[in-house]
């Protein structure tokens, strides 16, 4: 590992690794991410080095793992290099004729190529892709081009010169101003302007004499991997991003809270902590400047609660993962009674491009209040499942359809819970809102951290809003009574309005819990649990009054509502059905019209899912 | 000194007080179950709920026992939105708590008329914590938390067995406000009656083999009263 002991020296170490850098030569970028590992990247990986190997090429062609470069629906990914002709949902068996075809002769594999869904058309080459292209990656920049293992890679495409810049030609009051100037405002969900929080936490720092940095990576929103791909992708712009905190506010001490089910995030986080401390980039004395910054790994055991900056500080001193109450806030007495500032990930990420680019070049981007870009991963009921950087401002039909790719099977779009389990539910008609953080919350919703659950027609809202309940009454800590028991009774309303038992009266005991856990709660998981029931009341309240008034459930999901039976004239009597069922409800005989008795029917759907001739329905 | 409002009038406090500190310092009555004196504030009952408003920000509730009085707040001990928010505190606590006799005086001085949940088990423990801090911060010995979160949560020992560090005080069982302390799960002893001289027994075996916790408060027994006196844990 080179040690870099001045900026002078950083500059020549930089400029011979740039040499070596060439993104003409021929390369082969594989996403080694989470969730292209999950569809098996890391076998496709090294086929292809073993294969690459033993075709004994003229040019030597080098085969990167990346991070996360977001089109997780179409992966395995890899793209290649010069050309960046990009293959998707790559097989094992795929490995050999990518080499012989492509790499030898140097034709496509057209089955491997993005074919878009709506036109039809082709597209060969990964800048050209729809998804890509309407997105403005900035923070998600060197996610699929870097080895997130390599610190040569990130210093090669210009990482670290931030810092460089910081520590040797500005002063940390130049950084907050800076920073300030820049209009960032914290990602991890509340958005309260960057520059300031640094600006309270230093000016204590200064008087109390030490303090802390942390970076909370203990993203825990369910369908939310935004933080988690950043960190594994990207890992140095997240380090670089706190070492200038640091200097800025004046401390020597950062952790990065970091949840245990991360295994890949925790590895590359570690390996780059490791490579920027042997590169005289982190530790004592950094770069020869005097100024000292320790960074440790926390690992968080998975309390979602835990991502409340006072539950997570409790969590790294030890202490049980509860909040409590604010004033005082972290930047007056944070960790171990220290003035601490607490990140997220994106806003940690975004510092060194900030820093480089200026403040006035980051301002030009999003809206007049709300600036730079923001990542959401969208999931859900849609095409292109991923995760995307868009400018603030953009609206909500952006993100879906022109990026997102619609909703499958031609089905039309219902909602988007945007934000999280804290944010809101938005429907069809405010599709074209900006997202922004004071349009959103204006509609009940919130930017949150990058959240974005997609529901087309077939989900029914109640069920919806049940599940978030769900999650935040079982991720409540207890502490306090309207989030323990606040959550619970809402949690029981909602189910016993699915299960076809909601009464007269239950939409407004929902509405009155709602007010009062949303007041009266200790930390931001109970103040902001009702959102979904809330907004899902909304804009969808004739689905709860079906529900509880017409014992219907609209959508045909909830299955306290639901029949299914047999069209007689469509039953072909070829016993599948009759096979798969799971709960024996289904009788008949093979050519003869079969019945499904209700007592008995799960309600499961199998048979509808198996039938061939249509003849299952649903009411 | 800090100046502040509270229920439209204007009243000075000296620095580091809280809104609940103040409130009684000035006769004006405030609900509390997870408060007591002599331990430090929990934030966690939510009863002592008042409406501040400062700089023009739009009214929020905090907290009165954990939230500081600052200079120009105004505070609300009695609106609208504080009256609702007690009420529906209290008629969340009564959902495990329902033939608990204090928590039904409570929730009847808080206008409950009709507890519409109620959990399948119930539980007399409203989870205010206050053993817990005892244990800590007078005691000194932290035999017992709270375990495990949400709706499971309760108080217990460390892997819930019987606690080797417990001194067999009985200051949490003293200090419950709804009798709930079940002494025989922490410390193994059936037969416990919580009373002066059992405490003053604990007193002195604490003090001949530890160092006394810093908050050791000399003459406990003051504190340690039942509900009766007004200022200690519940009061109605």
């Amino acid at each position: 590992m080179n040690r870099v002991e001045t900026a002078t020296n950083f500059k020549t170490w930089q400029q011979s690794l740039a040499v070596r850098w060439d993104e003409a030569q021929p390369c082969l970028r594989v996403c080694d991410g989470t969730g292209c590992r999950a569809l098996g990247s890391q076998k496709v990986l090294s086929a292809l080095r073993d294969e690459i190997h033993q075709a004994k090429l003229d040019t030597k062609i080098e085969v990167v793992g990346t991070g996360c470069p977001g089109f997780c629906e179409y992966g395995p990914l890899i793209t290649i290099y010069p050309d960046r002709i990009s293959y998707q949902r790559v097989k094992l068996s795929d490995v050999h004729e990518i080499v012989t075809q492509t790499l030898v002769e140097g034709k496509i594999i057209e089955r491997l190529i993005y074919t878009d869904p709506q036109t039809g058309a082709h597209i060969r080459h990964e800048p050209d892709l729809p998804f890509y292209q309407k997105q403005k990656r900035l923070v998600l920049d060197f996610n699929g081009r870097i080895d997130p293992t390599k610190i040569e890679d990130y210093v090669t495409l210009g990482g670290y010169s931030s810092l460089v810049k910081a520590l040797s030609t500005l002063q940390p009051e130049q950084i907050i101003t800076e920073i300030k100037a820049s209009g960032l405002r914290g990602r991890g969900g509340a958005g309260f302007s960057t520059g300031l929080k640094w600006e309270l936490c230093r000016n204590n720092v200064l008087q109390v004499g030490e303090g802390y940095i942390i970076c909370n990576a203990d993203e825990g929103d369910p369908g939310a991997f935004m933080d988690r791909s950043v960190v594994e992708g990207n890992p140095h712009s997240v380090i670089e991003g706190m070492i200038i905190g640091a200097y800025a506010m004046g401390v020597h001490q950062g952790f990065v809270y970091i949840r245990a089910e991360y295994p890949l995030a925790v590895e590359n986080l570690r390996i780059a902590i490791h490579q920027a401390g042997s590169a005289n980039l982190l530790g004592k004395d950094i770069l020869g400047t005097g100024f000292d910054f320790q960074l440790n790994v926390r690992l968080g055991a998975g309390a979602f609660v835990c991502g409340e900056e006072t539950a997570l500080m409790a969590s790294i001193e030890g202490r049980i993962g509860e909040p409590r109450p604010r004033p005082p806030y972290p930047a007056q007495a944070g960790l171990w009674g220290k003035p601490t500032n607490i990140n997220n990930v994106k806003t940690w990420a975004a510092i060194p491009i900030i820093i480089k680019q200026g403040a006035e070049w980051y301002a030009h981007i999003g809206t007049e209040k709300s600036k730079g870009t923001l990542i959401f991963s969208v999931v859900g009921k849609i095409n292109n499942t991923g995760l995307v950087e868009v400018p603030m401002g953009v609206s909500l039909r952006n993100l879906i359809f022109d990026i997102g790719g619609g909703i499958p099977k031609g089905k039309a779009f219902k909602a988007a819970q945007i934000g999280g389990p804290s944010g809101g539910c938005l429907p069809a008609e405010h599709l074209d809102v900006p997202i922004d953080y004071e349009s959103l919350t204006a509609l009940g919703a919130i930017v949150g951290s990058g959240g974005l659950v997609v529901a087309d027609e077939d989900t029914c809202m109640v069920d919806f809003a049940r599940f978030f309940m769900n999650f935040t009454q079982e991720e409540s800590c207890g502490k306090c009574v309207p989030c323990r028991l606040g959550t619970k009774a809402m949690l029981a309303i909602l189910e016993r309005i699915c299960a076809g038992d909601g009464q007269q009266g239950d939409i407004e005991y929902l509405l009155e819990l709602a007010e009062s856990v949303r007041s009266s709660s200790l930390c931001a998981l109970g103040q902001t649990a009702p959102n979904p029931v809330l907004t899902t009341l909304r804009y969808f309240r004739d689905e709860y009054e079906a529900h509880i008034f017409d014992k219907r459930c609209p959508a045909k999901v909830c299955k306290g509502l639901i029949t299914y039976s047999i069209i007689p004239e469509k039953c072909s009597g070829c016993m599948v059905c009759l096979r798969e069922c799971t709960s024996s409800a289904i009788t008949g005989a093979k050519r003869e019209v079969h019945s499904i008795n209700p007592t008995l029917c799960s309600r499961c759907g199998v048979c509808m899912n198996v039938c061939k001739f249509d003849a299952v329905v649903v009411n | 000194m800090v100046h502040l409002t509270i229920d439209e009038k204007p009243i000075e406090v000296s620095e580091g007080r809280s809104l609940l500190e103040a409130c009684r310092e000035h006769g004006i009555h405030i609900p509390t179950l997870c408060y007591h004196p002599a331990l430090e504030p929990y934030g966690a009952c939510r009863l002592c709920v008042v409406e501040v408003s400062q700089g023009g920000r739009k009214p929020r509730l905090v907290a009165s026992c954990v939230y500081p009085c600052e200079e120009g707040l105004q505070v609300k001990t009695n609106s609208e939105m504080v009256v609702r928010s007690r009420r529906m505190t209290a008629e969340l606590i009564l959902a495990g708590s329902y033939h608990t006799p204090e928590m039904l005086a409570l929730g009847e001085e808080l206008g409950v008329k009709e507890v519409r949940f109620r959990l399948e088990e119930e539980n007399a423990c409203v989870l205010c914590g206050l053993c817990v801090r005892a244990c800590k911060e007078i005691v000194g010995v932290s035999a017992i938390s709270v375990i495990q979160r949400g709706i499971a949560k309760k108080v217990s020992t460390p892997f819930e067995v019987t606690s080797s560090r417990c001194i067999g005080c009985g200051t949490c069982v003293l200090i419950c406000p709804t009798g709930a302390f079940k002494f025989e799960n922490v410390a193994g002893f059936q037969y416990i009656s919580p009373s002066e001289s059992a405490y003053q027994l604990g007193y002195y075996r604490l003090g001949g083999e530890l160092n006394l916790h810093p908050n050791y408060i000399e003459n406990i027994t003051a504190l340690l009263t039942k509900p009766k006196d007004k200022d200690a844990t519940y009061d109605g």
